[in-house]
């Protein structure tokens, strides 16, 4: 497994050896691969592409996109942007966080969920929005949330 | 053999979500079933513009639209309207504003009342098929600009047609494309800005996702025009979809020779490249966007040298919206004169903008510029919904400001929205009713900007959080005159030192709703009220004693044990030295009796 991990990472750092301004792109790739950008990733991101690690370390920290824990089995991400502010998004978060015991940042004992809230995912006409991986859910209200986070519970 | 009915399934973002494909899916069996494969195609457009309603089909020849399809309605559609040839009235829909049924897409004033140009494609093809862009002229304006026109005749047509640019501060389109062609550099870069990270703001998706040739095509002229054989796409990573339909776009350009060596076989080279923005909202910001696709930290630098200048590697590079892009090709094939009869003098053309809030149709519109407010709001819009009055128009996201109601009919383009405090902004319209606390909303904006200041200058890292620590003392009902002095204060300081764009217009909010509603501002310093019952210092949850039945259903939402009473002995009574305003109660209660009431906790009370 973990191998198997390290030669997609590999593979990529090959894909982008040439490409100039290449990080942000291969941070993303290795995302993908590993969920998150652990120390050991990024260190050697740094050393192949042959750029310093504390700048490495910098991008990573300055981009909310990028995570450095684990994350859990599904990512559900309330969007607190202005569409969804004006109808309550505040509620929902609150909701959620009751629901799964967690605040945003944060991600369930068993490894289910991990919480976040986020900046517009551009779905604002169906306010407020919660987004469960790449999938949206609009026009939330309480009984819509609990429904919601039943089908992934008992998935 | 041509089909007799096309069926239009919008598969924009929205929709999507709203599980569109679960409704082509049942479509698809149905039309199979009746056996009208060969007379009946379906199409997967982009966003169709009324988003609220999707999911949403639109059949022709006739223009019949559905909305709010489910899979269970795809059986009677197909055996009522593609069988028989009558439409299901149930599923069409019924324009308020007409209280009628539209027969007819172009009958809803949603439609009737908008000029689409740069969206003429969105929601009418399918955006993962070549053949079909190209099918409504897409690619003539490039074969047009490469074979007949000169480079420096494309840069004199995109600045006789006055274009702006739509990413929000409404720069001449066609004096930064002489500016870079004129920079000199051993390479050239295009830049196309699809960071779209107001939040509100929601046209550049539609256009990406609906429309993505239109975007490349655009940018290909450009880079013919300046000179340029590389470009960029960024794109947020929020937008996974635009992002892959700009993947198929890219790959069958570059098939079909609209991309790479040698352009449309006249020796013309250009490539694209997407990039994956990362979540920080101040890459928008042009100089960060560009240290972004650099691969570094987003952060922006002094202007200038400017990106025509020096951009992306240190060369010179044009950087324009994705809406400015989708205008390009329409401007080379029908010329700057056509372009300029659209909108008004300064301001000509159409604008997408993003309607959402407290409005009755939320979804993508295209109007000419100069529609006033009140033309997007309530014919198109449809108004505001639950007999609620207008307060206030949100533009620009947190660097714009709130227009109040009174100005209305105030027609929008660059210069009045300006006037008025507030900013034309990408097209983010949010709209705000009697419910919505001013105040509230201005400490929101700020906290967004604060929490996205890059922190490399103090004016905006330091004077943002000031005024945001201002803000809640005011919304917690401890402010004071003196405060709204301070504000306005931190406001002309951190405006005229800040670097970037967002700390120079962080204040915007701020400002606006203090000039237009500051009794708002007074209301919450001087007698501790928000009428609007939206900032919860200043609320209590109250049980009305008569509407009260007892059912216990309060009680034990409440996680706080705020909330006393026996069941089917009325009336329950909350203790507010308890309750937390979380408003669990008030959702529960099927029988309203829960209320919220203006004015503060009594143990809260603090003078001054
Ligand atoms: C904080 C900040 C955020 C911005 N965000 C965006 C954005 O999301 N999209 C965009 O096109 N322009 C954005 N801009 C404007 C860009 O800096 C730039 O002016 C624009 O991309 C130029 O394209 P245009 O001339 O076609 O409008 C932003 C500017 C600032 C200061
Ligand atoms: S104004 Fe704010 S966002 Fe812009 S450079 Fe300064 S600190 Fe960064
Ligand atoms: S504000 Fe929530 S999706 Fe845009």
């Amino acid at each position: 497994m973990v191998d198997e991990k390290l030669n997609r990472l590999n593979r990529i750092l090959k894909d982008y050896s040439d490409a100039p301004g290449p990080l942000v792109q291969v941070l993303h790739r290795a995302q993908e691969v590993y969920g998150y950008l652990p120390a050991d990733v990024q260190l050697r991101i740094a050393d192949r592409l042959e750029i310093p690690r504390s700048t490495v370390h910098g991008v990573v920290s300055f981009y909310s996109f990028f995570r450095t824990e684990p994350r859990g089995e599904h990512m559900i991400s309330i969007c607190t942007g202005t569409a969804c502010h004006v109808k309550g998004a505040e509620r929902i978060v609150d909701m959620i966080q009751e629901a799964l015991g967690i605040l945003p940042g944060e991600t369930s004992e068993d490894g289910r969920f991990t919480l976040q809230d986020v900046r517009c995912i551009g779905a604002c006409g169906l306010a407020p929005v919660m987004m469960i991986d790449e999938d949206v859910y609009g026009k939330l209200d309480r009984k819509k949330v609990e429904a919601t986070l039943d089908l992934y519970r008992n998935a | 053999m041509p089909h007799r009915l096309d069926v239009l399934v919008c598969s924009g973002a929205a929709c999507v979500s709203n599980h569109t494909a679960d409704v082509r899916d049942a479509l698809q069996s149905a039309i199979e079933a009746h056996g009208l494969s060969t007379e009946v195609r379906l199409v997967e457009t982009g966003c169709m513009g009324p988003c609220e309603l999707g999911p949403i089909l639109l059949v022709y020849p006739e223009g019949a639209l559905y909305i709010r399809v489910t899979p269970d309605d795809a059986n009677e559609i197909v055996e009522e309207h593609f069988l028989k040839g009558r439409p299901v009235q149930r599923l069409l829909w019924e324009d308020p504003a007409a209280r009628r049924i539209a027969e007819e897409k172009k009958q809803v004033a949603f439609f009737e009342r908008q000029e689409k140009v740069v969206l003429s494609n969105c929601g009418t093809i399918d955006p993962e098929d070549l053949q079909e862009y190209i099918a409504t002229g897409g690619y003539e304006a490039l074969g047009l600009a490469l074979t007949e026109r000169q480079p420096e005749e494309l840069i004199q047509i995109v600045l006789d047609s006055k274009l702006r640019g739509r990413g929000g501060a409404g720069f001449p389109t066609g004096l930064k494309w002489q500016l870079a062609a004129r920079a000199e550099g051993d390479e050239k870069y295009i830049v196309c800005n699809g960071d779209e990270g107001d939040p509100g703001a929601f046209m550049d998706r539609a256009l990406l996702e609906g429309d993505p040739h239109a975007v490349i095509e655009g940018m290909t002229i450009a880079a013919y025009a300046i000179g340029a054989a590389k470009g960029f796409i960024y794109v947020r990573a929020e937008y996974p979809l635009a992002i892959r339909r700009l993947e198929i776009a890219i790959d069958q350009a570059r098939a079909s020779g609209l991309l790479g060596e040698d352009i449309l076989e006249t020796g013309f080279a250009f490539d694209v490249e997407i990039r994956i923005g990362a979540g920080a909202f101040v890459c928008g910001e042009e100089t960060a966007l560009i240290a972004s696709i650099e691969g570094q930290r987003g952060m922006p630098r002094t202007r200038p040298p400017y990106p025509s200048d020096r951009g992306v590697f240190g060369q010179p590079t044009l950087i324009n919206n994705v809406e400015t892009w989708g205008n390009i090709r329409h401007i080379v094939l029908r010329g700057a004169d056509w372009f300029r009869s659209i909108g008004t003098e300064s301001s000509p053309g159409t604008k997408v903008f993003a309607l959402s809030g407290k409005i009755t149709n939320t979804g993508i519109v295209e109007v000419p510029m100069g529609t006033t407010l009140r033309e997007l709001i309530d014919e198109i819009g449809g108004g505001i919904p639950d007999g609620k009055a207008l307060k206030a128009v949100q533009t620009g996201g947190p660097s714009g400001g709130c227009i109040p109601a009174q100005h209305i009919d105030t027609p929008i383009d660059y210069e009045s929205l300006k006037e008025l405090g507030a900013f034309m902004g990408s097209g983010g319209v949010i709209v705000l009713d009697e419910d919505d606390c001013m105040v509230g909303i201005a400490k929101y904006f700020l906290e967004f900007s604060c929490d996205e200041s890059c922190g490399k200058c103090v004016p905006c890292r330091v004077g943002t959080r000031t005024m945001l620590s201002i803000l809640e003392r005011i919304t917690d009902g401890r402010g004071t005159l003196g405060d709204l002095e301070q504000l306005q204060m931190l406001a002309d300081t951190i405006r005229s030192t800040s670097l970037c764009g967002l700390g120079q217009a962080a204040p915007s909010p701020v400002l606006s709703t203090m000039k237009h509603f500051r009794e708002e501002y007074e209301e919450h310093v001087q007698t501790a009220t928000c009428s609007a019952k939206r900032c919860k210092a200043l609320i209590r949850y109250e049980i009305d004693r008569a509407a009260c039945k007892a059912c216990d259903l309060c009680r034990k939402a409440c996680p706080v044990e705020a909330i006393e009473g026996t069941p089917g002995e009325p009336p329950y009574t909350i203790h507010e030295s308890v309750c937390i305003q979380c408003g669990r109660c008030f959702d529960v209660c099927p029988f309203d009796a829960v209320r919220i009431e203006s004015g503060k906790k009594k143990q809260n009370e603090v003078e001054g």
